[in-house]
């Protein structure tokens, strides 16, 4: 899982990132409306810099570019619209699953948790986060009594859940993270191999987050959630 | 608490600067293959193009060579223009924009390394190539925008905007921790934005 990719955003604006990390960040936008329209309006003001470097061309460019063009037909407009369906149906699943509210998680043997990417820096973050003095706090109680509860700091931009005696996921599952971004888009915030025993810091920006959400997944996580979340927490 | 206002997604822009024609407008015309409201749309935007491009890469055979294949690549793809996403300007100077850094990345050459320390150590908006710039009203404007970033931020988006670095090579250059210059970028242009008032989407 990629971490904290909405930060891309503004080196991607001024194409600023390598070959991978762009493609990354180009997948990611293809599920990220709130990306996109960053994206938009950070080229807009990369634009404007232009103004400052504005250096008139030698005359006999014009005189190319406008042969050239006599030779060129303009592409055909883009008829069919796409994407559009990914980012409604999960803010519509997001309700059902917060009026169906939390199918229990079978098992009864509890791992530490895992974090992918976990260590002294993780922990240290999530702490701050859970402490911070602007952490917002949400809890949900699961079906088998878990109560998992979510921080959030505006400051750090920055989201962390805590989910206590929270039964591991279902064999070859994992828990993948999610952080549903302003425009109502779920953004994969990491995965789960077992369940948690200390606060697990969320990847991506979180400022503007209306909520996280928990799912099972298949190994590796899947851009998208695929099931119904076992946790759904909003940020109010 | 700022975790709540929506985000609005697709917001018609105000478009371009004060002043200035309608882009949009031509780019629209542009795409029925109108070739005079494209001459138009050129003569409105090619100092701006052009400037980015040398200001790249620095050589201005290249900058012509890279403006003029910019603006073949607008004439076609002016029907793939989306209002609600941005400006006309902001479109093309994206198509420029990422013509000139795609050059200059694969011409990667040590030369380009070797500018980098004289690159870092001069001041960044007051160059020569600066000074040939158009004096103009929205030039001032977008200086005195920067000029109200912090140095940090206003340099790293200067090196990834007009230097063409990555940001792991603005980061290099400006002695910040791996990983922390995307973000000084990031914010810079957020108050470039914000400050500029474009960009709709808020």
């Amino acid at each position: 899982m990629s971490s904290d990719i909405h930060a891309l955003s503004g080196a991607y604006a001024v194409d600023a990132l390598d070959p991978a990390e762009r493609a990354e960040f180009e997948r990611h936008l293809a599920t990220c409306d709130a990306c996109r329209a960053e994206v938009d309006s950070l080229r807009e003001a990369a634009g404007m810099i232009a103004e400052t470097v504005a250096v008139p061309p030698p005359p006999a460019l014009r005189d190319r570019v406008l042969a050239d063009i006599a030779t060129v037909r303009p592409l055909a407009p883009v008829t069919a619209r796409r994407r559009r369906t990914t980012r409604r149906r999960l803010p519509a699943l997001l309700a059902a699953a917060a009026a169906v509210v939390l199918v229990a998680v079978g098992g009864l043997v509890w791992h530490p948790w895992s974090h992918p990417r976990s260590g002294q820096e993780q922990v240290t973050l999530a702490d701050r986060i859970v402490h911070a003095p602007d952490a917002q706090r949400v809890r949900t109680r699961l079906k088998d009594g878990t109560v998992v509860t979510a921080y959030r700091s505006a400051a750090l931009d920055r989201a962390a859940i805590t989910a206590h005696g929270m039964a591991p996921p279902p064999r070859g599952r994992v828990y993948e993270l999610w952080l549903q971004d302003a425009a109502g888009a779920m953004r994969p915030a990491g995965l789960m191999s077992s369940a948690p025993t200390s606060a697990v810091v969320l990847d991506g920006a979180a400022a503007h987050a209306r909520g996280v959400g928990i799912t099972v997944e298949p190994p590796g996580g899947s851009p998208t959630p695929t099931t119904a979340p076992i946790a759904l927490l909003a940020f109010s | 608490m700022t975790g709540d206002e929506p985000a609005p997604v697709g917001v018609p822009h105000a478009g371009t600067p004060t002043g200035a024609p309608d882009l949009a407008g031509l780019l629209v015309r542009a795409a029925r293959r109108d070739e005079s409201a494209f001459a138009q749309l050129y003569d409105a935007t090619a100092a701006r193009a052009y400037g980015l491009a040398l200001r790249v890469v620095r050589d201005p055979a290249q900058a012509e060579e890279i403006t003029q294949e910019s603006y073949l690549d607008i004439w076609r793809q002016a029907s793939r223009y989306d209002a609600g996403r941005g400006s006309a300007l902001s479109w093309m100077l994206t198509i420029v924009h990422r013509r000139a850094v795609d050059r200059v990345r694969a011409a990667e050459a040590e030369t380009r390394r070797e500018t980098a320390y004289e690159e870092r150590n001069r001041p960044v908006s007051h160059d020569t190539t600066a000074e040939a710039a158009h004096a103009s009203l929205d030039a001032h404007r977008v200086r005195t925008a920067l000029a109200g970033l912090t140095p940090i931020q206003r340099e790293a988006v200067e090196l990834a905007y007009l230097g063409g670095y990555t940001h792991t090579e603005v980061a290099s250059m400006l002695d910040l921790p791996v990983g922390t210059a995307k973000t000084r970028i990031r914010d810079g242009l957020i108050r470039l934005r914000d400050v500029m008032d474009v960009g709709g989407a808020r």
